[in-house]
């Protein structure tokens, strides 16, 4: 079906091109990558736009290398590129995993990571392995750049803090230095394309550090430094998991729609906690970070 | 009205295309391709699948304006010189009921087996999740992928 109103449509060849006309139509423009999410949106009339900005024409946003000690993943690459890539594989072990789980080979084939975040639908899949990564993203406008740890990204379901005026180019991971293993755990109704009732993010560190992240069970992605910190300081046994699944309580907050009940959401979440925990530590003691 | 080009099953194609037109109501009301198929119109059901730069992709969710410049092809191009050997394998064996989901299946599966020439059965399942089938013919279409391709 054609959407049901009329835009305009530009691709500029660059991301000055870009930024200005993003500068002049501000919210009522909306930048166009993979169109998976936005597409969508369009035609069910939540969003509305007056002119699509498609920056798939830049390609030094298609890009995925190594700066210095930060892995960089540019605006324009898709969950299939993380899929493909080497360097993803050998060193964001959580994030090729959740990647191979966002819905099927057709939308991974368009849909990108950044895209996934800017959307910022609770259910996304990208969430939880950047905050264990502590990632940064990176935004440009006719104002400048800035550089928002993605802490501080996330506002409310589908909020984010980018302005009306500023495009995503960017996402910058910094790798640790020291040995490390992550591992991402997604409940569906069934195995194959769906969206996530409840996903987890753990990332065991060297040092007897963790991180650990929570998805689908609040209107934000969110990271809990209460249960990292009892992880950290009383390090893995059988009762500190079982203390940290109680705080679980404590730290989200699912709702009950039409995937899961919150009581569901509630109780599986602790059951993929130790899961995604336990599969970590186990990755963590392997000589090579593992990749599924 | 903005004019563009597009390569459509190896042939190069000109059309004027208003941004709001979808690739899959382009392809199928002015272009007269017919085997991509309107199902569910969000990108779950697979059923408008086509190949874009070699890959595939849901049609009823691209604009027809960012194909300009690039490569379309469908399942009339995977026939076009007879019947292709994972056709006549799903062919075979009576895979499919009413056909509808069938185009989206076939270059799902043949974009899995050009990339993976022996998939296992977990493999050939995760490529097909984002087809679905409504008279229950996953079974069959998995185990003629599966014949097809086993090592000798």
């Amino acid at each position: 079906m054609a959407i049901p109103y009329e835009f305009a449509y530009e691709r500029p060849e660059t991301a000055e091109q870009a930024i200005k006309l993003l500068g002049k139509y501000g919210k009522n423009a909306r930048i166009l990558a993979g169109g998976t999410d936005l597409a969508n949106q369009m035609k069910q009339g939540f969003r509305v736009p007056e002119i699509l900005i498609d920056i798939k024409n830049i390609k030094e946003w298609e890009v995925i290398k190594m700066v210095n000690n930060e892995l960089h993943i540019g605006s324009l690459v898709t969950f299939n590129d993380l899929r493909k890539s080497q360097l993803i594989r050998e060193k964001l072990n959580i994030l090729f995993e959740a990647a191979g789980l966002v819905a099927s080979t057709g939308v991974r084939n368009r849909a990108t990571m950044v895209g996934n975040i800017c959307s910022a639908v609770a259910c996304m899949d990208s969430a939880a392995p950047l905050l264990v990564h502590e990632a940064v993203i990176h935004t440009m406008s006719i104002d400048g750049e800035r550089a928002i740890p993605i802490q501080q990204w996330f506002i409310d379901n589908r909020k984010t803090a980018i302005q009306d005026n500023e495009l995503v180019t960017h996402v910058s991971i910094p790798i640790p230095e020291k040995k490390y293993a992550g591992a991402y755990q997604k409940m569906m109704r069934y195995s194959g394309e769906d969206l996530s009732q409840s996903n987890v993010g753990v990332l065991v560190l060297s040092d007897n550090k963790y991180h650990v992240a929570f998805g689908s069970v609040g209107p934000i992605p969110k990271r809990s430094l209460k249960i990292e910190n009892l992880l950290n300081t009383k390090g893995i046994s059988k009762e500190t998991i079982e203390e940290a699944k109680a705080m679980i309580e404590t730290v989200i907050a699912p709702i009950t729609d039409v995937r899961a009940t919150k009581e569901y959401r509630m109780h599986m979440t602790k059951v993929m906690f130790e899961r995604a925990l336990k599969s970590a530590v186990e990755r963590f003691k392997q000589p090579k970070l593992i990749t599924q | 009205m903005k004019k563009i080009s597009f390569k459509l099953n190896g042939e190069t194609r000109f059309l004027h295309v208003e941004p709001n037109e979808t690739l899959l109501d382009v392809l199928r009301d002015r272009m007269g391709v017919k085997s991509p198929k309107c199902g569910c119109d969000n990108g779950d059901c697979g059923a408008c699948t086509v190949m874009l730069d070699g890959k595939t992709v849901r049609s009823c969710l691209i604009f027809a304006i960012e194909v300009d410049g690039h490569e379309i092809s469908t399942l009339e191009n995977i026939s076009k010189n007879g019947l292709s050997p994972l056709q006549k394998a799903f062919l075979e064996k009576n895979v499919f009921q009413c056909g509808y989901c069938a185009p989206g299946m076939i270059l799902s599966a043949t974009e899995l087996i050009t990339n993976n020439p022996h998939p296992s059965e977990h493999e050939i399942k995760e490529a097909l999740a984002g087809n679905l089938c409504r008279c229950t013919g996953y079974t069959p279409v998995i185990e003629a992928i599966l014949e097809l391709t086993k090592k000798d």
